[in-house]
């Protein structure tokens, strides 16, 4: 028994450190497309984090039956017989991008040391924050920025904090910014929801959904510079962590 | 008077009713003589997609209405090209999971079905990218199909009945046994002349000919020569046997040289040739093998020892042109590999390449035209951004050259990289959602422009300059067309069917259609009247003048 949990401690080290277990040839394309697919298969049931389901943090490389990556490509693919853990119809090239993800999410560290109160979170995001000015909770809130209504269920908490003292470092391509000005000069700015060689298609600032031939503009273009203020210092660390920990309890309504 | 006139019309009605009973080599080979039919993939067998018809114009082309719509059950991605053959219009779609290919035979006036046939491919049938048909093939009063399952079936044009049915190779449960055909198939003489895809999962691809009436298989040859044959000494062990190059588009012929070309496939595996040294013969090439025998006259290798997806499967185009002061006979290629070519016909010389959208895997040709590798621009175990892109600078969509303007127009892909790993699928680097498929629906699109564009370039094969181009914000999978009143039709992801000035490149009229296209499209007049088809999404849509 000792050392069976002396073997796991040792893999789990061995991944924290970036060990020479899987993946060593992944690039950062494969961990970014790992971490899509982790997102839209594995977090419904182990959390964005990895650690939602019972001896199994998935993202501190704690696991109940694998020992080596080849292992966890193995399980990802096939299932565990008996357990809540299904089949899937992943390529084992997929399987391994899960687990370069997975490693990738182990080599780095978790959100804010603080421990975060949910309700106090909730206050600062509907008061203080004014975080409802651009997003929407469960129908509560503008429509402008993502909604956030599953955002615990889609993004771990470290990205969730970084995103909030940091809202430019990291921004979808869906959640992208556009500017356009009209040939009188009005310049209207707003979400991008579709672009074509002729039209663009936004919801503008006043949560009007609008679409512009280019043939009509005087100029049009990206807005690279992220429309949230950070919150680096506006929060204080307990503050922060607060607002984290409300985002990651929001998991969406039950369809 | 009267009785004079009775008599015209019921012989000019006769005449339309006795070519529409016998579409034969001959026509097929003349396209120029009936300018109001459609008889091959590409309009002619130099796959110029280029129709004589005139009556829609770079003036009226703004006036282009709606004529009619035709829905498929499928939600594959609709890739065919129809035929119209006096008055009646011929295509297919591929059939989804478990479903079936739908071909029919509608009024070319009005989309309304004379008969449907539903034919459903074994279940093993798994090609690996995409369930898809490019179009049919017409000789006499027989059509031509090629499935995914690869059978070639011979049909009734008039019944729509299925008269033969030859399976060519019997597709299996393993990957080296999923032989496909998915290009229309090409008529020469009294054969019809096919290719076998399934390159990227192993399978040894190869070209065969058959009988038109009997199905009975003629000749066949191997795309990757066996052991002890030239070409052979390419592949290091037993690689070949696992080769690839896979054919899966049309292919060209000549009658003066008899000889019918076609392109091939990529090297398997794809992505590591690791175990497949060597310049991997002849993928990636367009092979010039005699009509009536398949024997090989010639070849040019685009991309020796390809680990990046660089199909050489374009349609080829032929073209007579003048040449350094003379008239020569040359093919003109746009390449997956981001490369343009003007290559003789006759011998398979290499006349002049050069990029058509930014290249970084090569830097010039030696004396014989062998791309000049640029070191490092290879899959490497960190990965290596490689452009163009996997999914190439332009891929099956066919081209065409107007030899009114002497122009070659190509669909393609700028901006677009691949990041490269060794045995590994590519990453698309800068293209937002990962890899960008064509499918039969819309999808959003965000990107910045360098993260990737469409755009449909005219290039002057003298020096392969561009003349003109049309950018797309989104990429595209559709192919294009021009008619002899300079106008070209083109098409995109984004479901816009477009009219271009052929010789300026300036949009004359648009149309959205509500769904990708993944097509090339066409034109056929009928009674005097000119209509241009495009499928998008899962639908045939067809214009006119109003």
């Amino acid at each position: 028994m000792r050392a069976t949990v002396f073997s796991l401690l040792a893999i789990a080290g061995a991944l924290l450190a970036g060990g020479p277990l899987l993946a060593q040839h992944s690039t950062a394309q494969d961990i970014e497309d790992g971490g899509r697919v982790f997102r839209n298969t594995c977090a419904n049931c182990h959390g964005p984090d990895g650690n939602e389901v019972a001896g199994i943090d998935l993202g501190r490389a704690v696991f109940r039956r694998a020992k080596t990556d080849q292992d966890l490509v193995q399980i990802i693919r096939t299932g565990v017989a008996g357990t809540a853990m299904p089949a899937s119809d992943m390529s084992v090239a997929q399987a391994e991008q899960v687990v370069a993800y997975l490693r990738s999410v182990a080599a780095t560290k978790r959100s804010a040391s603080a421990v975060g109160s949910i309700e106090s979170g909730r206050a600062l995001f509907e008061g203080k924050g004014s975080c409802r000015s651009c997003h929407r909770v469960d129908g509560v809130g503008a429509r402008l920025g993502p909604d956030l209504s599953n955002v615990g269920q889609l993004r771990r908490a470290v990205e969730l904090e970084t995103s909030v003292i940091d809202p430019g470092k990291e921004i979808l391509y869906n959640n992208r910014t556009y500017r356009v000005v009209l040939k009188d000069g009005t310049a209207v700015t707003g979400r991008l929801l579709n672009l074509d060689s002729f039209t663009v298609l936004m919801l503008d600032s006043k949560e009007t959904l609008r679409s512009f031939d280019k043939a009509n503009l005087r100029d049009f273009g990206f807005v690279d510079v992220s429309p949230m203020p950070s919150y680096k210092d506006k929060l204080t660390a307990q503050e922060l962590a607060d607002v984290v920990s409300y985002l990651v309890s929001l998991k969406g309504k039950a369809n | 008077m009267r009785r004079t006139l009775v008599l015209v019309v019921l012989v000019a009605a006769g005449v339309a009713a006795l070519q529409a009973q016998n579409v034969t080599f001959d026509r097929i080979s003349h396209p120029e003589k009936e300018p109001q039919n459609w008889l091959s993939y590409s309009q002619n067998l130099f796959n110029q997609r280029f129709s004589p018809l005139t009556q829609i114009t770079t003036a009226n082309a703004k006036n282009l209405e709606l004529q009619w719509v035709w829905q498929s059950k499928s939600l594959e991605k609709f890739e065919a090209t129809a035929l119209v053959v006096d008055g009646v219009l011929y295509t297919l779609q591929g059939p989804p999971q478990q479903g079936v290919y739908e071909i029919v035979a509608l009024d070319a006036t009005t989309g309304r079905p004379f008969w449907t046939l539903d034919y459903r491919p074994a279940l093993e049938a798994r090609p690996c990218c995409g369930r898809v048909s490019r179009g049919l093939a017409i000789l006499g009063d027989t059509l031509y199909m090629g499935t995914i399952d690869a059978h070639l079936l011979a049909i009734d044009a008039k019944t729509g009945k299925i008269l033969w049915d030859h399976t060519v190779e019997k597709v299996g449960e393993k990957a080296i046994e999923k032989y496909a055909i998915t290009h229309a198939p090409v008529v020469i003489k009294d054969k019809i002349v096919v290719g076998i895809a399934g390159g990227d999962l192993g399978v040894r691809g190869f070209i065969c000919a058959f009988d038109a009436k009997t199905g009975n298989e003629l000749w066949r040859t191997y795309t990757v020569p066996a052991k002890g044959e030239p070409g052979n000494e390419t592949w290091s062990g037993d690689s070949w046997k696992t080769g690839g190059a896979g054919v899966w588009n049309s292919g060209a012929y000549d009658a003066e040289t008899n000889l019918v070309f076609f392109g091939t496939g990529n090297p398997a595996p794809d992505w590591d040739g690791r175990e497949r040294l060597g310049d991997n013969l002849y993928s990636d090439s367009v092979l010039a093998l005699d009509a009536d025998t398949g024997k090989l006259k010639w070849h040019y290798q685009f991309t020796p020892h390809d680990e990046v997806d660089y199909d050489s499967t374009q349609v080829p185009v032929l073209a007579d042109i003048q040449w350094e002061g003379r008239p020569r006979k040359v093919m003109l290629w746009a390449n997956r590999n981001g490369l343009a070519y003007v290559l003789d016909r006759t011998s398979g010389q290499f006349l002049l390449g050069k990029p058509f959208v930014k290249v970084t895997w090569m830097d010039g040709f030696d004396a014989k035209g062998r791309p000049i590798r640029i070191p490092g621009q290879v899959p490497t175990p960190e990965g290596s951004i490689i452009r163009p892109h996997v999914l190439g600078a332009t891929n099956w969509a066919p081209p065409s050259f107007s030899p009114r303007t002497g122009l070659f127009y190509v669909a393609g892909w700028e901006n677009s990289g691949t990041i490269a790993t060794e045995g590994k699928f590519p990453g698309a680097t800068g293209i937002p959602n990962g890899t960008p498929m064509g499918q039969a629906t819309l999808t959003p699109n965000f990107k910045k422009e360098e993260e990737g564009f469409g755009v449909i370039r005219a290039l002057d094969p003298h020096g392969l300059t561009r003349k003109w181009e049309f950018k797309m914000n989104d990429i595209t999978w559709a192919g294009v067309m021009t008619t002899a009143s300079d106008v070209l039709f083109g098409g995109g992801k984004e479901g816009y069917f477009l009219a271009l000035d052929a010789r300026s490149g300036d949009l004359l009229w648009k149309i959205a259609l509500g769904g990708q296209i993944n097509s090339g499209p066409m034109t056929y007049s009928v009674n005097g009247k000119q209509y241009v088809t495009v499928a998008a999404g899962s639908s045939l849509f067809a214009f006119a003048l109003r």
